[in-house]
């Protein structure tokens, strides 16, 4: 007979075995098809949440010049250039996937789905590469 | 040569107020799978644990588990090739639990019946395959096992008790592809709804985790592709027919 031990499981409530919408972020066992899923949807909101920010900033030009200078001068400080590279980061990242979803969710090239990610993905890390690089060396030069 | 691992099993039985993990050592071969070392913790460990099985060759689809985290079918995945020192068994996601590592397959079944898929296929061999000699005719049957693990993996079964999920959406295009006397029209329309083919997001989780290669994204990306056409055909030609 072998040792028998009891421990607490990290298990969702009986009877409740699904996964919801924290499953979503939930990486664990995830394949590539299942990181892209998560991703894009971290940084659907991500974008949507900077559209709204975007607006708020754009209605201080209401405010007259002299405000909105000011708000563009405190937008070179380098964490809001970083943060541009976040933004860059996510809108390829749910861009390039909307592009591959899009045409794999028509129907097309459904058996290249994975290779049209890793080709996108590419794409967008060269893309991104270049971008945070520009935006980079601004907070150098400064 | 034999070699100790140790199994943390999900545990939990109709009353309990949560589940919780057992742990057992048990003896393996290098051909021991999960199945085996479940079964023989239920033999000599504790008689009172749970599981589904019967075929023990990844035919009928009852043994389909998470181990280390992974939906897999336990008759086919070795003990060793895990290349951990603990294996951590528990059952399927996105399905009602009945009691350690056996969940509730009725509406998994009720949702993949109403397709009523044939279960003998037209097309007689998988692409590529020749008949052994002195062989006339080859009878195959349709790939998917009945197994639930398109359905656990799929994050959109996750979030949507309604959704009529993977395997029977695969089903819904074989009937497509092969009608076989079935009701196309009538499948067809209990694919196209916001719980049917619409409400997939192409995680392709299941098509990379089904152990019997059905390709169920596939499929309904094919079906997604069937309907659409079909609705444009009937947008230029109202009498064209539905999903061809
Ligand atoms: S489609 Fe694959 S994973 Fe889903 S039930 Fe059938 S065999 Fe299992
Ligand atoms: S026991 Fe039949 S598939 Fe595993």
């Amino acid at each position: 007979m072998s040792e028998r031990a009891v421990t607490p499981a990290r298990q969702a409530p009986p009877r409740g075995r699904r996964r919801g919408v924290l499953g979503w972020l939930d990486v664990r066992g995830r394949r590539l098809g299942g990181w892209a899923f998560i991703l894009n949807r971290v940084t659907g909101l991500g974008v949507l949440f900077y559209l709204y920010l975007h607006l708020i900033v754009l209605s201080q030009l209401a405010a007259g010049p002299s405000s909105w200078n000011a708000l563009l001068n405190w937008f070179l400080n380098p964490i809001f250039l970083v943060l541009d590279v976040v933004l860059l980061a996510g809108l390829l990242i749910h861009g390039l996937n909307g592009i591959r979803l899009t045409l794999v969710e028509f129907g097309l090239v459904v058996s290249r789905q994975k290779a049209l990610l890793l080709a996108f993905g590419t794409v967008g890390v060269i893309v991104l590469l270049i971008g945070a690089l520009r935006f980079l060396s601004d907070v150098g030069a400064k | 040569m034999g070699e100790t691992v140790t199994f943390r099993v999900h545990r939990y039985k109709q009353g309990d107020a949560a589940p919780h993990q057992d742990t057992f050592q048990v003896e393996t071969e290098p051909r021991t799978t999960v199945l085996d070392a479940l079964t023989a913790i239920r033999r000599t460990q504790d008689p009172s644990l749970t599981l589904r099985h019967s075929c023990f060759h990844a035919s009928c689809g009852t043994c389909a588990m998470k181990v280390n985290g992974r939906e897999v079918l336990a008759c086919v995945t070795n003990v060793r090739e895990l290349g951990t020192a603990e294996v951590v068994v528990e059952p399927l996601e996105n399905a009602p639990l009945v009691s350690d590592l056996v969940v509730e397959m009725a509406p998994f079944f009720a949702r993949y019946n109403a397709i009523d898929r044939p279960l003998v296929r037209e097309s007689e061999l998988v692409p590529g395959a020749q008949r052994a000699p002195g062989v006339e005719r080859a009878l195959r049957y349709e790939d998917c096992i009945e197994c639930g693990i398109c359905v656990s993996v799929c994050p959109i079964a996750g979030t949507d008790p309604d959704y009529l999920g993977p395997a029977a959406l695969a089903a819904a295009d074989r009937v497509r592809e092969e009608p076989r006397g079935r009701d196309l029209p009538f499948v067809l329309s209990l694919a196209d709804d916001p719980h049917g083919v619409w409400r997939c997001h192409a995680a392709f989780e299941c098509t990379e985790a089904c152990p019997s290669n059905v390709d169920p994204a596939g499929h309904i990306m094919q079906l997604r592709r069937a309907l659409i056409g079909g609705r444009l055909r009937r947008l230029f030609a109202p009498r064209a027919e539905v999903g061809r």
